[in-house]
């Protein structure tokens, strides 16, 4: 987006050996709440950590799309398949302006995909996992989404301009999802007993692995303390997981559903509820490429980028052979 | 760029009639035909578009950021192009 | 009032809109750009919107109380009034936006014509719909100009596409007893009068696309009166499934 050459003049003149004072200015601007904008001068650090964000960001919506996807053919009613189909089509419209927002760093789409595909970028870890019933569309509405959105609105005021703008676009969008996903839950819980057991199924399932989707505890969290700094980040992991936590609970319980935590309790003391331990060694095996479905969300992935080459090369031959004829169609007048 | 890769085109939405367009992001496309329809399924999903423009990345020329200073700081001091620079009675009424 | 003409007749638009929508769902994520998976879902929805409106006046015609999931879920492949068209695998990209080209080079005048309609309420569908199709015409007529002209590849590719599809193409205009009485009382569309408008809109597309037409030779048929290919219960069985394992549960 606008002038990507001008980025990697920049990224190329002053990286190399980081000017105290461009930095100190940069601080002073991020301090002084201001947007950093695409030409700006930025450190080289500033530019990698959001790149990498923004192209996880977006790799995540992109694989989102596999596991939703799986049941908009088998969604149980009219209404329902269109709602999926179009929360499904709003993920890859946000991978799409994600990319955008990260192409503005100087990393072109093809590249971040390229890195996705081999294997070298990361997205979430949480479409690993399976969607095996119909309750699962309906949690990943409710929870997901729900955990997304917590995670999205504070980045609505990211120090990056082009991020912040493509996520306050995304978090518009996102609303109805959350909502679309708590209803499907409702109907199941107010459905047969076999309804309500499908739900509470679900739940048991994704509950640990939705509360991983904050990263982990911010002890062990390596990327934290700078991307506070620049204001890339507004809250910590934990702190997120918590204020999600305090939101679901009581939406839960209206369902009439149970947490899978035993150690699950609402201190008085604090206003919070207090929560059992993560398996964080199912985390990194998961983050780590070794949940249940990595390797066939992959390969899906895979499978579309390469069915789909003849086609990327089919078009840009033709628009060859056009600007052909309109340079012959000139020469010849 | 290879060959099974698009150019990537920035996208401007009027909203509504009277509104000036808007820049909203950019999309790959092979060619203009074909940006102008990526940009609208990709921008005007939910009832936001009267009118679309497409523009390649490419063509848009930028101001240098470092040149800030030279191109918008001289303008601060000019305090005469605005109305208020102007004392004007109250009897005289608005203005 | 059971199986009328005019039930029928909506059964067929409402069928033939549901199963291409729903063929074209199942790209979305799987797309060769992003782009194009956000066009499929677009084209996808606009679809199942004309089939939805087009079950719930369905239901008002039959009037014993079925709704639009009830036509959508609980009929059998033998009750589906569908071309055979729609029902065909997506293939690739360019069996899927060949398919689309070919429908909706009739559907786009099919449904401007149909606003005509003495009915008021087919009329208000086709208003919508014309609309839609519109744009499925130009995306399709696009792609499948530069599939055909692009390389070697996409070229042989497009030409395969219309070479299968072209003898489900017939179909489109038929008009059997059913539809010719609703033809004469001014409700339905005689789709023998658009023929010469699809012949011209494809004959140019293919032309400029670099693809040489089939002679129409023996055309398939029998979707509309329930005779299907086998690829439609596969597409049911989906589909239904979750009616059919939880029956009469709400969602």
């Amino acid at each position: 987006m606008y002038t990507q050459a001008l980025n990697s003049q920049d990224s190329a003149a002053h990286t190399a050996k980081e000017d105290p004072q461009a930095e100190a200015r940069f601080q002073a601007r991020i301090d002084a709440e201001e947007k950093i904008e695409p030409n700006d001068w930025m450190p080289a650090a500033y530019r990698r950590t959001l790149t990498r964000q923004i192209a996880q960001h977006a790799h995540s919506e992109i694989v989102g799309m596999l596991p939703e996807g799986n049941w908009i053919t088998r969604a149980p009613s009219l209404k329902r398949k269109a709602a999926l189909l179009a929360k499904v089509q709003d993920e890859g419209g946000h991978g799409a302006y994600l990319y955008a927002a990260a192409e503005t760093l100087g990393t072109s789409r093809e590249e971040m995909e390229d890195q996705l595909l081999s294997g070298a970028a990361k997205y979430s870890s949480i479409f690993n996992y399976p969607t095996l019933s119909w309750a699962d569309i309906g949690i990943i509405g409710w929870l997901v989404d729900g955990a997304a959105i917590m995670n999205q609105i504070p980045l609505c005021r990211c120090s990056y301009g082009p991020y912040a703008r493509a996520m306050v676009r995304v978090c518009k969008e996102e609303s109805f999802h959350q909502r679309q996903g708590y209803e499907i839950m409702l109907a199941l819980c107010k459905g047969t007993p076999a309804q309500k057991a499908m739900a509470q199924e679900a739940l048991d399932r994704w509950w640990w692995p939705v509360l991983m989707m904050f990263g982990p505890p911010d002890k062990d969290s390596q990327h934290t303390e700078s991307a506070m700094r620049w204001k890339i980040k507004r809250f910590t992991n934990d702190e997120l997981r918590q204020k999600f936590i305090d939101a679901t609970i009581p939406q839960g319980h209206f369902l009439g559903l149970t947490f899978p935590d035993p150690a699950l309790k609402f201190n008085d003391t604090t206003g919070h509820w207090d929560y059992g331990d993560i398996d964080w060694v199912e985390f990194k095996q998961v983050v780590a490429g070794n949940g249940p479905c990595n390797r066939q969300r992959m390969a899906q992935r895979r499978a579309a980028h390469e069915a789909g080459g003849w086609v990327r090369e089919a078009a840009n031959a033709y628009a060859r052979k056009r600007q052909q004829r309109a340079a012959m169609s000139i020469a010849a007048e | 760029m290879t060959d099974k890769s698009w150019p990537l085109w920035e996208v401007f939405i009027r909203t509504r009639n009277g509104l000036a367009h808007r820049h909203v992001g950019s999309v790959h496309a092979v060619d203009a035909t074909m940006a102008l329809h990526a940009a609208r399924d990709t921008y005007t999903r939910r009832g936001e578009g009267l009118s679309v423009w497409v523009v390649p990345s490419a063509s848009i020329t930028a101001s240098d950021p470092a040149d800030k200073d030279m191109m918008f700081e001289p303008t601060a001091t000019k305090i005469y192009r605005h109305p208020t620079f102007y004392e004007i009675p109250d009897e005289v009424g608005h203005m | 009032m059971t199986d009328t003409p005019l039930l029928h007749y909506t059964l067929r638009l409402a069928d033939t809109a549901l199963i291409l929508g729903h063929r074209l769902s199942e790209w979305v994520g799987h797309s060769p750009v992003i782009e194009e998976d956000l066009a499929f879902g677009n084209m996808g929805l606009d679809l199942i919107g004309q089939a939805r409106s087009l079950y719930s006046y369905a239901g008002e015609i039959e009037g014993k109380g079925r709704d639009e999931d009830a036509l959508a879920y609980l009929r059998d492949a033998g009750d589906y009034r569908n071309i055979l068209l729609v029902e065909q695998p997506n293939g690739d990209f360019a069996t899927t936006m060949v398919r689309q080209l070919l429908y909706a080079a009739f559907a786009h005048p099919y449904f401007e014509t149909l606003t005509h309609s003495s009915d008021a309420t087919l009329a208000a569908v086709a208003a919508k719909a014309a609309k839609e199709m519109a744009y499925h015409l130009r995306h399709s007529a696009e792609w499948t100009i530069r599939l055909g002209d692009g390389t070697d590849e996409s070229h042989a590719r497009a030409q395969a596409a219309v070479d299968e599809l072209w003898p489900y193409t017939g179909e489109m205009f038929e008009c059997d007893e059913i539809e010719r009485a609703l033809v004469e009382a001014g409700v339905a569309v005689d789709p023998a009068t658009l023929r010469a408008r699809w012949d011209k809109t494809i004959s140019e597309v293919l032309s400029e696309a670099t693809l040489s037409r089939p002679d129409n030779g023996y055309m398939q048929s029998g979707g509309r009166v329930g005779r299907h290919s086998e690829h439609l219960g596969h597409i049911l069985s989906e589909l239904q499934f979750l009616q059919r394992a939880y029956p009469g549960a709400t969602w």
